[in-house]
C-alpha cells in the first residue's frame, strides 16, 4: 500500500465515457498541534453516468474526501494539496479550488449535489418539506415563479415515490426511509451531474435500503447523473457500482471495476474486507478474528 | 388539540396551587396578621375584643368559622373579583389599587424585557455564527454585567445620570406637575422619558444572559447535519443563519423567556423601589410597610396570575414555532 | 437568568453526545483561574476578616469620614468602621449563599434526579410539583412570607430563598437524568440486575457532577443576590450584616447623595465581583457539560496550526 495504483481510465467496463469529475492527488490535513493526514494524495476520476463506489472502514478519510470535493471542510481541516476539476456538459473544466464566495455557492447543488449519512437529521426540523425543497429553487433559479416551484417540488417527490401531499409535512412526521427519499429528491432538484452519497442508507433497515437503492438505480438510468457512493458496506457496492475504490488510512489502496475487484482482489486489505462478509465467502467473522482493520494498523503489514 | 388541553390543565393546577398557597400562608405563618395589626393598634390604645373581631372579619380570618368554610368563602370572593379593601390606601378596594398600578409595571417591565430579549438573542445569534469574532469575545464581559445586583446598578445609574449629569429625572413615572394621565403627546412622551432609565437598568442587567444562552445554542445548532446540508445546497449564508440555524437555536431561549418572567416581576419590585415608579412593585412594598395584608395577598395573586398567563402565552407560541411539540403530546 | 446550563433541552442535547465517563475537572483556563482566585480571596476575607477587624457596630462621633489610615474604607453616618462592616457582611452573605446552595442542591436533586430515575407516577408527580413551583413567582412570595415573620434569622431567610428557587435546577437535572437513564450502559446494568441504588450512585450521578456543580454555583449567586435584594428592601434578616443590609443602611443614610462612595460602592462591588467570579467558574463548567462550546474558541484556535490564509479560505463559506 505504498502508492495509489494507476488504473486505466476507461476501465469502467461499459466503453469510453467522458470524465465529469477529476480528483488529482488531493490531500487533506487536520491542522492541529500534530497534523493528522486524513486524505493523502488521492486521485480519482468519475465518468459521466458512472457509479463509483468508495469503500473503507470508518475514519479512513472517505467522508473527508467527499467534503473536500465540495469544499465543505470545517477548520481545522484544510485541503493542503492537489486539485479537483469539474468538466461541465459544455466541455469547460472548472477548478473547484478557484471558486470563491458567490461562485462556489452557485456551483454547489447545481453541479454536484450531496446526500448525507444522517437520514434523520439532514432536514431542518422546524420548517416544512416544501420550504426546504423550494429553498433550492429560490436560491439557484430565482427566475422561477411560485407556481412553477410548487409544481417542480411536487414532481420531484413523485419521482422518488413520495406522495406530493407530504410537501406540507414536517420532517418528524416522515419515516426514516421517506426522509432519505426526500433528500434524494432534493438532491435531484437542479438536475446535477454528480451525486455524492455519504452512507445514504446506513441508518435505514434492510428492506427500505433495498427500495431506495432500486429507486436510485432507476433514476440514474433516467437522468444520467454520476454517483459517488460512499459506504463501509462492500457487498452493497459490489451490487450497484461500476467501479470501486477501496480506501484505507487516507489512501486509495485499490481501484477496479466491481467484477474484477470481487473475483480478483489485488490488495491484502481488499481481500480482508471481502472475507469479512459471511454471505460472500462463508468464513464467518474472519475479519474480526485476524484483527485486520480492527486492531492496530501494523497488524495488516505483519499479516502480509 | 390534546396538547392544548394538557397545557390549560397544568395552568389551572398551578393557579389552584397559588390560590391555596395564598390562603394558607397567613394562617401558617408564626406572625398572624390579626395579631400584628392588633399589636400595632395596641401601641395607640387598648384593643377591645370587638375591634379584634372586626379586624378578623376584615382579613377574612374569622376564628369562629371553620377553616374549610373560610377557604370556600375565600375562593368565592376571588371569583367575584373581590380582593377586599386596602388599609394603606383606605378605603380604596384592592382591585382598584392593582388596576391603577399594574399597567405601569406591565408597560415598563414587559417592554424592557422584550427589548432585552430581542437584543440579546440577536447579538447571541451573531456571536455564535462568527466564533471568535469581536462580538463573540464580548459575551463573557456582557454576562458579567448580570452579576451586578439590579438595584445597585440602578442606584449608580440614577446617581450618575440623575444627580451628577441630570440627564434623566430622579424618580416617578411621569412629570406630575406639567402633565396629567391621558392619551396626550405630552403625557406619553413624559412617560417614555421617565421610563428610560429604569428600562435601561433592566436591559443592561439582563441582556448578557440572553446573549450567552442564544450564542451557546447557536454553536450547538451549527454542528447539526441540516446546517451542513443547507451549506451543500448552496443556500445564501444569510438564509442559513436565520432560517436554518437561528430558527432552531432560538427555541430554548423562547422557553427560557417564559421561565424568566417570574424573575422579571421579582426584579421589578426592587427596580420600582429605587425609581419610586408607580407600579405594582411599589404598591407591594407599601403594603408590606403598612401591614396591608389584603393588598399584599391581592398583589401576590395578580402577579402570579399574570406570570401564569404570560407563561401560557409563551407555551402556545412555542407550539407554533416548534412543530415537534404538537406531535409529542 | 438563562444560560446554557439553565436550559433542559440543551443539557439533554449535550448529554446524548457524551462519552460514558466525562471529565469532571475543567481544564485550567485563564478565565477559570481568575474566577477561582477571586472566589478564594473573598472567601478568606469573609472567614478571617471578621476576626481581625474591630466591632462593626461601634458608634463614634466621626460620621461620614472618607477613607484614612485608621479607617481603610472610611466611616458611616454614625461613625461605624465601613471596613469592619464589610468583613462581617462578607461572612453573612457567603453564609447565605452556602446555605441556599446546599439546600437547593438537596431539593433539586431530590425532585429532579430521583423523580426522573424512578419514572412512572413518581416522576409525573414530582415534575408537576416542580413546574408549579417554577411558575409561581419567587421573590414576591418571599416578600409576602418575610412580611409575616417579623423576627427573622439569617437561616430563615436562606431557607425561604432556597424553597422558592430550587425548581429551575430540578427541571434541568430532570431533563439530563432522563437522557442519561436511557443510555446503553445504564440500560445494560439494569438488565444485568444491578440494584437501583447502585445504578443511581455509580452509573448516573458521576455524569451529573458537572451539571450539579453548575447548578450549585447558580444557586449561590441567586441566594446572595436574592438576600441582597430583600435586605435592600428592608425585609432581610434582623440584626445581621450582609452586603444587602449594608446597602440598605447606606441608601437610608443618603450615602449616595452625600457623596459617601466609600460606604456605598464597596458592598455593591463585592456583590458584583463575587458574582462575576462564580460566573467565570461556570463558563469553565459549561465547557465540560457541552464540549461543543469549546470548539473554535480562542484557546482552541491557538492550537490550530493554520495559516491565516488557510483559515480565511476554510471559513469563507461558513460566515
Amino acid at each position: 500500500m505504498s502508492e495509489t495504483p494507476s488504473v486505466p481510465e476507461n476501465l469502467s467496463g461499459r466503453g469510453y465515457r467522458p470524465i465529469v469529475l477529476e480528483i488529482d492527488s488531493v490531500s487533506v490535513d487536520y491542522l492541529v498541534a500534530e497534523p493528522v493526514h486524513a486524505v493523502r494524495k488521492v486521485s480519482l476520476t468519475l465518468h459521466r453516468g458512472e457509479v463509483l463506489g468508495l469503500a473503507g472502514e470508518s475514519g479512513c478519510g472517505k467522508s473527508t474526501l467527499a467534503y473536500a470535493v465540495t469544499r465543505l471542510l470545517k477548520p481545522p481541516a484544510a485541503i493542503v494539496g492537489g486539485r479537483v476539476l469539474f468538466h461541465s456538459r459544455e466541455g469547460h473544466a472548472i477548478d473547484l479550488g478557484n471558486l470563491h464566495g458567490e461562485d462556489l455557492r452557485a456551483f454547489r447543488w447545481d453541479k454536484i449535489a450531496m446526500v448525507f449519512q444522517g437520514a434523520m437529521n439532514s432536514l431542518n426540523p422546524v420548517i416544512r418539506i416544501r420550504d426546504q425543497l423550494e429553498d433550492v429553487f429560490t436560491t439557484h433559479r430565482p427566475d422561477l415563479d411560485r407556481r412553477t416551484r410548487r409544481r417542480r417540488s411536487a414532481e420531484l417527490l413523485e419521482r422518488v415515490g413520495v406522495d406530493p401531499d407530504r410537501l406540507s409535512s414536517y420532517p418528524h412526521e416522515l419515516s426514516g426511509g421517506m426522509r432519505q427519499r426526500v433528500m434524494i429528491a432534493m438532491a435531484l432538484a437542479l438536475d446535477p451531474q454528480v451525486l455524492l452519497m455519504d452512507e445514504p442508507t446506513t441508518a435505514l433497515d434492510v428492506v427500505v435500503q433495498r427500495e431506495i437503492l432500486q429507486e436510485l438505480t432507476r433514476l440514474r438510468e433516467e437522468l444520467g447523473f454520476a454517483v459517488v457512493f460512499i459506504t463501509h458496506d462492500l457487498p452493497l457496492l459490489l451490487e450497484i457500482s461500476d467501479r470501486i475504490a477501496v480506501m484505507r488510512e487516507g489512501r486509495i489502496v485499490e481501484i477496479a471495476d466491481a467484477r474484477t475487484l470481487y473475483t480478483d482482489p489485488q490488495h491484502e486489505y481488499t481481500k480482508a474486507l471481502l472475507r469479512s462478509f459471511p454471505s460472500l465467502t462463508g468464513t464467518r467473522g474472519d475479519f474480526i478474528r485476524t484483527g485486520a482493520g480492527a486492531g492496530p494498523r501494523e497488524n495488516v503489514e505483519v499479516a502480509l | 388539540m390534546r396538547f392544548l388541553w394538557q397545557k390549560l390543565g397544568f395552568y389551572l393546577v398551578a393557579l389552584w396551587a397559588a390560590l391555596t398557597l395564598n390562603f394558607f400562608l397567613p394562617r401558617w405563618m408564626p406572625g398572624n396578621p390579626v395579631d400584628i395589626m392588633v399589636s400595632k393598634l395596641a401601641q395607640r390604645g387598648e384593643v377591645t375584643p370587638a375591634t379584634r373581631h372586626a379586624i378578623e372579619l376584615l382579613l377574612g380570618m374569622d376564628s369562629s368559622v371553620p377553616i374549610w368554610q373560610q377557604y370556600i368563602d375565600y375562593l368565592q370572593q376571588i371569583f367575584r373579583g373581590d380582593l377586599g379593601v386596602s388599609v394603606a390606601y383606605f378605603p380604596t378596594p384592592v382591585v382598584d389599587v392593582i388596576g391603577q398600578t399594574l399597567p405601569w409595571t406591565v408597560a415598563l417591565v414587559g417592554l424592557s424585557t422584550l427589548i432585552s430579549f430581542v437584543i440579546g438573542v440577536g447579538l447571541g445569534m451573531l456571536a455564535g455564527w462568527k466564533r471568535g469574532s469581536w462580538i463573540d469575545n464580548m459575551v463573557p464581559s456582557l454576562t458579567l454585567l448580570q452579576s451586578i445586583p439590579y438595584f445597585w446598578l440602578a442606584l449608580v445609574l440614577l446617581f450618575l445620570l440623575g444627580s451628577v449629569w441630570q440627564v434623566f429625572p430622579l424618580n416617578g413615572g411621569y412629570d406630575i406637575y406639567t402633565t396629567s394621565p391621558g392619551w396626550t403627546w405630552d403625557f406619553v412622551s413624559s412617560v417614555v422619558y421617565y421610563g428610560t432609565l429604569p428600562a435601561l437598568t433592566i436591559v443592561i442587567s439582563s441582556v448578557g444572559g440572553w446573549m450567552l444562552g442564544m450564542r451557546n445554542m447557536m454553536v450547538s445548532t451549527l454542528s447539526e447535519d441540516y446546517i451542513l446540508t443547507a451549506e451543500a445546497k448552496g443556500l445564501r449564508p444569510s438564509r442559513i443563519r436565520l432560517t436554518y440555524a437561528a430558527r432552531n437555536a432560538v427555541l430554548p431561549s423562547v422557553a427560557g423567556f417564559a421561565i424568566s418572567l417570574g424573575f422579571v416581576v421579582a426584579g421589578s419590585v426592587v427596580t420600582e423601589s429605587v425609581f419610586s415608579y408607580p407600579g405594582i412593585g411599589s404598591a407591594l412594598l407599601s403594603s408590606v410597610n403598612n401591614a396591608d395584608y389584603a393588598l399584599m395577598q391581592g398583589i401576590f395573586l395578580v402577579v402570579t396570575i399574570s406570570v401564569l398567563g404570560a407563561n401560557l402565552l409563551v407555551d402556545l407560541l412555542y407550539t407554533v414555532i416548534d412543530p415537534r411539540t404538537r406531535a409529542r403530546a | 437568568m438563562s444560560t446554557a446550563t439553565q436550559d433542559p433541552a440543551l443539557a439533554a442535547a449535550a448529554a446524548t453526545t457524551q462519552p460514558r465517563r466525562r471529565r469532571t475537572l475543567p481544564p485550567m483556563t485563564p478565565k477559570l483561574g481568575v474566577g477561582l482566585a477571586i472566589t478564594i480571596v473573598i472567601v478568606l476575607f469573609g472567614t478571617l476578616g471578621p476576626l481581625l477587624v474591630g466591632s462593626p457596630s461601634e458608634v463614634r462621633n466621626i460620621g461620614m469620614t472618607p477613607p484614612s489610615s485608621e479607617f481603610w474604607l472610611g466611616t458611616t453616618q454614625t461613625g461605624q468602621d465601613v471596613f469592619a462592616q464589610l468583613a462581617h457582611a462578607t461572612r453573612g452573605s457567603l453564609l447565605i449563599g452556602l446555605v441556599v446552595g446546599v439546600l437547593t442542591l438537596l431539593l433539586s436533586s431530590f425532585f429532579g434526579v430521583v423523580g426522573a430515575f424512578a419514572g412512572g407516577w413518581t416522576d409525573e408527580a414530582f415534575s408537576l410539583f416542580t413546574n408549579v413551583m417554577l411558575v409561581i413567582p419567587g421573590l414576591p412570595l418571599v416578600i409576602v412570607i418575610s412580611s409575616y415573620v417579623t423576627q427573622k434569622s439569617v437561616w430563615m431567610v436562606a431557607i425561604v430563598l432556597a424553597i422558592t428557587s430550587w425548581a429551575g435546577s430540578a427541571r434541568v437535572l430532570r431533563g439530563f437524568t432522563l437522557s442519561v437513564r436511557n443510555r446503553d450502559y445504564v440500560l445494560a446494568s439494569r438488565v444485568s440486575g444491578e440494584s437501583s441504588w447502585r445504578i443511581l450512585t455509580v452509573e448516573i450521578l458521576p455524569n451529573l457532577v458537572p451539571l450539579l456543580a453548575s447548578q450549585v454555583v447558580f444557586a449561590v449567586i441567586f441566594g446572595i443576590l436574592g438576600e441582597a435584594g430583600l435586605s435592600f428592601l428592608g425585609l432581610g434578616a434582623t440584626g445581621s450584616f450582609t452586603w444587602g443590609t449594608m446597602l440598605y443602611y447606606a441608601q437610608n443614610g443618603l450615602a449616595l447623595r452625600l457623596g459617601a462612595w466609600w460606604w456605598f460602592v464597596p458592598p455593591g462591588l463585592m456583590l458584583a465581583v463575587f458574582g462575576a467570579a462564580l460566573a467565570l467558574i461556570n463558563f469553565a463548567i459549561d465547557g465540560i457539560i457541552n464540549p461543543k462550546l469549546r470548539d473554535g474558541t480562542r484557546e482552541q484556535r491557538k492550537r490550530w496550526r493554520m495559516t491565516k490564509e488557510q483559515l480565511r479560505e476554510s471559513e469563507e463559506e461558513v460566515q
